[in-house]
């Protein structure tokens, strides 16, 4: 057995987190105590093992020469098709506007957002399994995200319109844990994200109507300390009335 | 050269010596080629989009993994894996009553400790690949994880733990198979 001393330290003079005064004595105590020097030697050697071990696994070339290509492009270029093309078009219809002023690089700072939330509804709608709850229930939708995010919302009850609640799922923004709800609209797909407010890089209006940006309408607004957007290949007129149903007070 | 490529191309040159370490650590969290090549490949793709925010000076690696690792929770099997709320601690109190001089475990048994890690929970896993084969610092997984220190001393105590227990399983196991076909 290990001197009581050390026997908590051990473990951080193996892993080099002791301080170095620390390191120094326990080197010094190992030369006179075999069951320290045993309990140490035994530990490295278990790490060392572990490290072969747990060097297990290798990404093919061309896996690595995928993911070089699409890193060594412009932001641009990445993605799926069809973001692709929504990215580049937004860009350049954007492009213009950017200045180095304060308000040049809100704006900007807002375009990226909205490139991203576009980002993310294109990869939802090409991915194999675009969400995580499927339901069209919100009773059973807005529990599922209990635990997973740190917030709860309301959804609208959508029965008596054009919309149905295909289901949803967990996403991220600049590390920001929210939620994607995915809803239909006739042959339309249409995801609604909800950020903490607080919690966003970016100072947005508090209300923004529908607009059409590339191939996609957009909508944001700001409610009980949550911030929504809606973004869809829908019209604006439908993102909008979606819009409408989150908002109002008996949904 | 338009600030995009600038920013993509200094991207390059940080995220792509991280590559190879996190396709493994997407695949063993992942337990599967295909989940871990989209992993590694929604990571870059984030990060990418990502880095306009990453402030230079501050820990690169740290900044890739805890991207991975989000992507990875949010993941349809992500969702599945339950990464508990430690009680924070300084790693202090912690005392093994098993010393490992009775368990040296030697490189030659690496499938035998690569099947323990594969039966390890999750959040054992990923400290052990970190802090052993990744030869991250305390500090480095404490921003990967975004834990205090504390917790990833107590972790990485627990995996260790973990893994020799399930080790000593097996060696137990083999020796009984061992004794029933000598005897």
């Amino acid at each position: 057995m290990a001197c009581e001393s050390w026997k908590t330290k051990i473990e951080s003079y193996v892993d080099d987190e002791l301080p170095p005064d620390q390191t120094q004595a326990f080197a010094t105590h190992v030369r006179t105590c075999a069951a320290c020097a045993a309990d140490a030697l035994a530990r490295a050697q278990t790490k060392r093992s572990i490290q072969v071990a747990g060097r297990r696994f290798t990404a093919s070339p061309e896996f690595r020469k995928q993911i070089q290509e699409r890193i060594s492009k412009p932001q641009p270029t990445l993605g799926f098709p069809l973001w692709v093309i929504a990215s580049a078009v937004l860009a350049s219809l954007l492009v213009g506007s950017v200045g180095v002023s304060y308000l040049g690089r809100r704006r900007e700072q807002r375009r990226e957002l909205y490139s991203e939330l576009v980002d993310q509804h294109v990869s939802t709608m090409a991915s194999s399994s675009p969400v995580d709850v499927v339901s069209s229930d919100r009773h059973t939708v807005k529990p599922w995200f209990q635990g997973k995010i740190p917030f709860a919302f309301d959804l609208p009850e959508v029965q008596n319109s054009d919309f149905s609640l295909i289901g949803g799922r967990v996403t991220y923004l600049d590390q920001i844990p929210g939620a994607q709800l995915i809803y239909a609209v006739r042959k339309h797909r249409i995801s609604v994200f909800i950020f903490p407010e607080n919690a966003l890089p970016v100072r947005l209006e508090r209300n923004r109507g529908a607009r059409k940006q590339a191939s996609f309408s957009t909508e944001t607004w700001s409610q009980g300390g949550l911030r929504y957007f809606a973004v869809g290949d829908a019209s604006t007129a439908d993102i909008d009335a979606l819009a409408h149903l989150f908002k109002s007070p008996n949904s | 050269m338009a600030a995009a490529d600038l920013q993509s191309g200094s991207f390059e040159q940080l995220a792509m010596p991280l590559f190879d370490q996190l396709y493994n650590f997407a695949h063993w969290l992942t337990q599967n080629p295909d989940e871990a090549e989209d992993l590694v490949q929604e990571t870059y793709v984030k990060a990418l989009r990502g880095f306009s925010s990453f402030q230079i000076g501050t820990n690169f690696r740290a900044w890739m993994y805890r991207i991975l690792r989000n992507t990875f929770l949010t993941s349809r099997t992500g969702l599945k894996v339950t990464v508990p709320i430690d009680p924070e601690s300084d790693g202090s109190e912690l005392v093994e009553i098993q010393t490992p001089e009775t368990l040296a475990i030697d490189r030659s048994n690496s499938q035998l400790l690569q099947r323990a890690m594969d039966d390890l929970p999750v959040h054992f896993c990923e400290v052990l690949l970190m802090c052993e084969v990744e030869e991250m610092s305390y500090q480095e997984i404490s921003e990967a994880l975004s834990v205090p220190i504390g917790t990833v001393m107590s972790r990485l105590s627990r995996a260790r733990k973990a893994l020799r227990e399930r080790v000593r399983k097996d060696f137990a196991v083999r020796s009984d198979s061992t004794a029933a076909i000598n005897g």
